[in-house]
């Protein structure tokens, strides 16, 4: 039982992080139709951001006391802000151009910016090759136990930050004018354009609050999982996410609801198989589910069939 | 008047003239491979003929990998786990076989094999390679039985599905093959012989990778696989075959309503591509002496997918020619050569051919001198404050792939073959063409 509690937690805590991560995979699929390759490496990206802005600050390092929490806070908004710069820019640069390309083009791209996020980060000057502890933000202390099950301050920051940010999300698509214009985007570029909307504006805005989705994810996973961070050339970051994509496309791609989903369904396929079915088939619990929901029901579980036109 | 298919039927060729037709390629890559083997190995030395062999490697991979992506049009991002399942396939049938059928796990030599038949029993010299070709063709067997697998069902999706599901294919052959048992080690034979087959073909060194194996891969090996690859795709792109790809990859709605079953078609091509990955696995694995399913992951097929795009998608020749400058180019920005000499010839070649052809071009001059004249610049900086490269490798890459789909996104050759692009080339062909008898396009 404490077994199957435990898993449970952990579980929803990961698919929090996914969910976070599905969510920029999602909103850029949603209005560019396109994967965006190089989320995962921004994910890594604000880790990597956290770690230095908290050397820069000055907090966290080992042996010192723990900060106090709204200094983790600040280091989270910093690391979003420098992440959702980075976003914007490289949509200005590499994808902008590519409007109206075909998609094979645009996600080769992607690749690139992929390939180069990661290789850029391991030069001496940007963060180096070698993987680096991760600062204590957060005190380690246990909130309760429940049935055996520790519920800890950092799981409470994840699930509590993520959650507050989907709802801003939620808020910010559904009841502001530019989630409006994000929607109408989504639904067709042209006829955005033509109700005077600027698509290209709307795009940007998109990215930017995407990565910075992303970089709050890698935040957390600092928090949660602390100890060393692996260079950002490492493929562990371009595997996890690959299975918030998964996670994305589970729920149904688009579909910003179905990413939250989504996210957690895969955190909890994943950290069953492990617990229950033996962890060095890790991977491949995600991806056979993926397969299977895309030969089952390729929209995923919320997204709505598309009709093919000539 | 005969009808169309009677006419069809008359057009195909007498069977006598059908089998030099096949022969010959094989002929051609026995003769380079043997000069590869004979001469130009042994007059490089040992560290540029392994260049030289990893970059036949590359050229088999690169060129399969057109067939999906550049022939059909299809996104695979799973090619390095097609060459992950060739390799392991070809490893066990080499590393068990050899135990079975010689008592050793050594490579049991051979005419053409490195490590020479004289220390090895003279009697099964030449099994040897037959067991290391017998394994790379099983290998590619098995890489195309997982092509098949893996196309039937992904087919139903299109674009960035695909690449998604592929490479989620891919990273399940790793995860799979990097969960098998720990291999049988060379000096316990007693125990592989003792053990059932199927108990062998799990034992394949989990994490740890298969190790140890016999190295039976030569330049001659290689090189007449990469001739008969190169040849086989070429045919392929010129048959009937491979017109149905280009016409999916041009508009797959288009080509349904022309009677192209498309289903049909992606499987082939996947299959196709998938063969000759396996055989490349098999002759990386038995090159390497070792095979590591965690080497061969996503990273390994988007190098593979690199160098596809920037020789042209749809180009037999630009993919082999970017799989040998990539292959070379990280050991030359290890030590970088001065570029402008060949930035000289290449603008004495351009000057000479357009003012021959009196059409003098100012253009790719000014451009190659300044591209030059950047890069020179670029080195003596490298060479003066010490720094490597070859460290910046993957960042020029991903430049070059980002440039490139900028820049020219059909990549450098297109869907053309270097020869087409040749000056004079579609004129050549109007006159081909115009002795064949046909009336296109000509003058009544």
């Amino acid at each position: 039982m404490t077994q199957f509690l435990q898993t449970l937690f952990d579980g929803v805590t990961v698919g929090c992080l996914y969910a976070l991560i599905a969510l920029g995979y999602t909103m850029v699929y949603g209005i560019l139709k396109f994967i965006n390759f190089a989320h995962s490496d921004v994910f890594a990206l604000g880790v990597w951001m956290s770690i230095t802005i908290a050397g820069w600050i000055g907090i966290g390092a080992a042996g010192e006391p723990v900060p106090p929490w709204y200094m983790g806070v600040l280091v989270m908004l910093l690391a979003m802000g420098v992440c959702g710069a980075v976003g914007f820019t490289v949509e200005r640069i590499a994808y902008r151009p590519l409007r109206g390309a075909p998609r094979i083009n645009v996600l080769i791209t992607a690749i690139g910016v992929s390939l180069f996020l990661q290789n850029f980060g391991q030069l001496r000057w940007i963060f180096g090759a070698y993987p680096k502890a991760f600062p204590t933000l957060l005190g380690d202390q246990t909130l309760f136990s429940l049935a055996g099950v520790n519920f800890r301050l950092s799981d409470a920051a994840v699930i509590g930050t993520a959650v507050a940010l989907m709802a801003a999300l939620q808020y910010l698509i559904f009841r502001t004018k530019m989630g409006a214009a994000m929607r109408a985007v989504s639904f067709s570029p042209r006829n955005a354009s033509l109700m005077g909307i600027n698509v290209d504006l709307v795009i940007s805005f998109t990215f930017v609050v995407g990565t910075m989705l992303a970089a709050a994810a890698g935040f957390l996973y600092g928090v949660k999982y602390g100890g060393q961070a692996k260079q950002t050339a490492d493929s562990m970051w371009v595997m996890l996410g690959l299975k918030a994509f998964v996670a994305a496309v589970v729920g149904g791609i688009g579909n910003v609801r179905g990413a939250v989903l989504g996210g957690l369904l895969i955190g909890l396929i994943e950290w069953f198989g492990v617990a229950y079915l033996g962890s060095q088939y890790r991977d491949a619990y995600v991806f056979a589910i993926l397969i299977l929901v895309l030969l089952f029901r390729p929209a995923g579980v919320l997204g709505k069939a598309t009709i093919e036109k000539v | 008047m005969p009808t169309l298919i009677e006419q069809a039927r008359s057009n195909k060729p007498a069977a006598a003239s059908i089998l030099p037709r096949a022969i010959w390629p094989l002929l051609v890559g026995l003769a380079i491979g043997a000069l590869m083997f004979y001469v130009i190995g042994p007059g490089m030395g040992d560290y540029p003929s392994k260049i030289v062999l990893i970059a036949g490697i590359n050229i088999i991979l690169a060129v399969s990998l057109t067939v999906v992506n550049g022939f059909t049009g299809q996104f695979s991002m799973g090619h390095a786990g097609f060459m992950a399942v060739g390799g392991y396939v070809a490893a066990t049938i080499t590393y068990y076989g050899s135990m079975k059928l010689f008592g050793s796990a050594d490579p049991a030599g051979g005419v053409l094999s490195f490590t020479g038949g004289a220390d090895k029993p003279t009697a099964l010299a030449r099994w040897g390679d037959a067991l290391f070709i017998g394994s790379c063709l099983m290998g590619g067997v098995g890489a195309a039985i997982a092509g098949y697998i893996v196309g039937l069902p992904s087919l139903r999706l299109r674009g960035d599905y695909l690449a998604i599901v592929t490479l989620g294919f891919g990273e399940i052959v790793r995860v799979l093959l990097q969960g098998t048992h720990e291999q049988i080690q060379p000096w316990r034979v007693e125990d592989a012989l003792a053990k059932p087959v199927y108990e062998l073909a799990i034992s394949l060194g989990g994490p740890k990778g298969f190790q140890l194996l016999p190295t039976y891969t030569t330049l001659f090996w290689v090189y007449l696989f990469v001739v008969v690859t190169l040849i086989i795709c070429y045919r392929v792109k010129n048959s009937s075959t491979g017109r149905a790809f280009l016409s999916i990859r041009e508009d797959e709605i288009a080509a349904q309503a022309m009677g192209v079953d498309i289903t049909k078609y992606k499987v082939r091509a996947f299959v196709l591509a998938a063969f000759f990955a396996g055989v490349a696995g098999g002759l990386y694995a038995m090159d390497i002496g070792a095979i590591n399913a965690g080497d061969l992951g996503f990273l390994k097929s988007f190098d593979i997918i690199i160098m596809v795009v920037l020789g042209g998608m749809g180009s037999i020749s630009g993919a082999a020619l970017a799989a040998i400058i990539l292959t070379i180019l990280p050991e030359l920005l290890r030590n970088p050569p001065p570029v402008w000499p060949v930035g000289l010839v290449l603008i004495a070649l351009i000057a000479g051919v357009s003012s021959y052809r009196k059409r003098f071009r100012w253009k790719p001059i000014i451009v190659i001198a300044i591209a030059s004249t950047l890069l020179e610049v670029g080195r003596q900086i490298a060479l003066s404050k010490g720094i490597n490269v070859a460290d910046f490798r993957l960042i020029l890459y991903a430049l070059l792939l980002i440039t490139m789909m900028l820049v020219r996104p059909q990549g450098i050759f297109g869907i053309h073959e270097i020869w087409e692009i040749l000056p004079g080339y579609a004129r050549r062909e109007a006159a081909r063409n115009g002795a064949r008898g046909g009336s296109q396009g000509g003058k009544p």
